[in-house]
């Protein structure tokens, strides 16, 4: 599975601020710490301080620090404020399955055991609809504090 | 805080836990794991915390040998905290413990599995530093 380059950045960025709850920091010093524009930044830091997970800080110096409790924010909070896991492919599943019974019924008419294209596409959605089920199991079971623990331990391997 | 193995007076506040965690009291199921778990007889571990004369929480596993080609591992198949007690790491110690005991028998993996939808639990032992194993689990309706 494939997750957006705007879900990405919320991933790292929100994992950057909670490792550092009492720190602030500017837009500009994490989108160059991550290589992006600091515009492109600013519109997903927006999206995360609207959902309680950044807090905004005015001023002149002003920017973002952590907001929430790393203990609870799992990976599928910070991923569904940008994209439903499996979402396109559900809609593939919802066209593969109506061809799929369409086919099945041509298929019957026709001869037992001939395939149609629509059959195979809905049985192939049922295979991508469990690795996106394991995919959001994994996303919801691992907190922002969980997955901090588990870069110092790699630090330290 | 103590940590020692199960005893059978402990069994009705193990069953109360339980309880409360999956909504089934299963005093005969419990029954039958303290048969078959109590007293640390070959790899086999039920464990509980207890504080203040009261059960906190338990812990059972076992190890298991050579399952599809897999060398000796640990096993937790079961895992409770009261909900009052949870955030103060018991959970946390009742699995270190349970970890030490299969050290000492040479084992060097601890495997365990659970429903995706076991937030809870999932997200505990995360916490705790599992990750995805080589194992996957599969199931079919057989009735």
């Amino acid at each position: 599975m494939k997750l957006q380059q705007n879900t990405l950045l919320a991933l790292a960025s929100a994992l950057e601020f909670a490792a550092q709850p009492e720190r602030q920091f500017t837009v500009g010093e994490v989108a160059a710490r991550y290589r992006v524009s600091a515009h492109h930044l600013a519109k997903v830091l927006r999206t995360l301080g609207r959902a309680g997970v950044l807090e905004a800080v005015r001023g002149a110096r002003g920017g973002y620090r952590f907001a929430a409790n790393a203990k609870r924010l799992t990976l599928l909070d910070v991923i569904e404020l940008f994209e439903e896991i499996g979402a396109a492919r559900r809609a593939g599943v919802e066209r593969a399955g109506a061809a799929g019974r369409a086919g099945v019924k041509r298929a019957t008419r026709r001869s037992e055991g001939a395939a149609g294209a629509g059959e195979i596409e809905a049985a192939l959605a049922v295979v991508f609809a469990e690795i996106d089920e394991l995919a959001r199991a994994t996303f919801r079971s691992i907190t922002l504090q969980t997955m901090l623990r588990l870069i110092e331990r790699r630090r330290r391997i | 805080m103590l940590l020692r193995g199960v005893r059978p007076r402990d069994l009705a506040q193990v069953v109360a836990i339980d309880a409360g965690i999956t909504g089934l009291r299963k005093p005969a199921y419990w029954a039958d794991v303290l048969r078959r778990y109590g007293g640390a007889r070959g790899g086999r571990q039920f464990l509980v915390a207890e504080a203040g004369g009261r059960v906190e929480g338990y812990v059972v596993g076992e190890v298991r040998d050579w399952e599809f080609g897999s060398p000796p591992c640990g096993w937790v198949f079961a895992i409770g905290v009261r909900p009052d007690a949870r955030l103060g790491g018991i959970g946390t110690r009742l699995l270190e413990a349970l970890c030490g005991s299969f050290r000492r028998q040479g084992v060097k993996q601890l495997r365990t599995l659970l429903a995706r939808d076991n937030a809870l639990i999932l997200s505990f032992f995360r916490s705790q530093g599992m990750m995805a194993g080589r194992f996957i689990p599969l199931e079919m309706e057989i009735g």
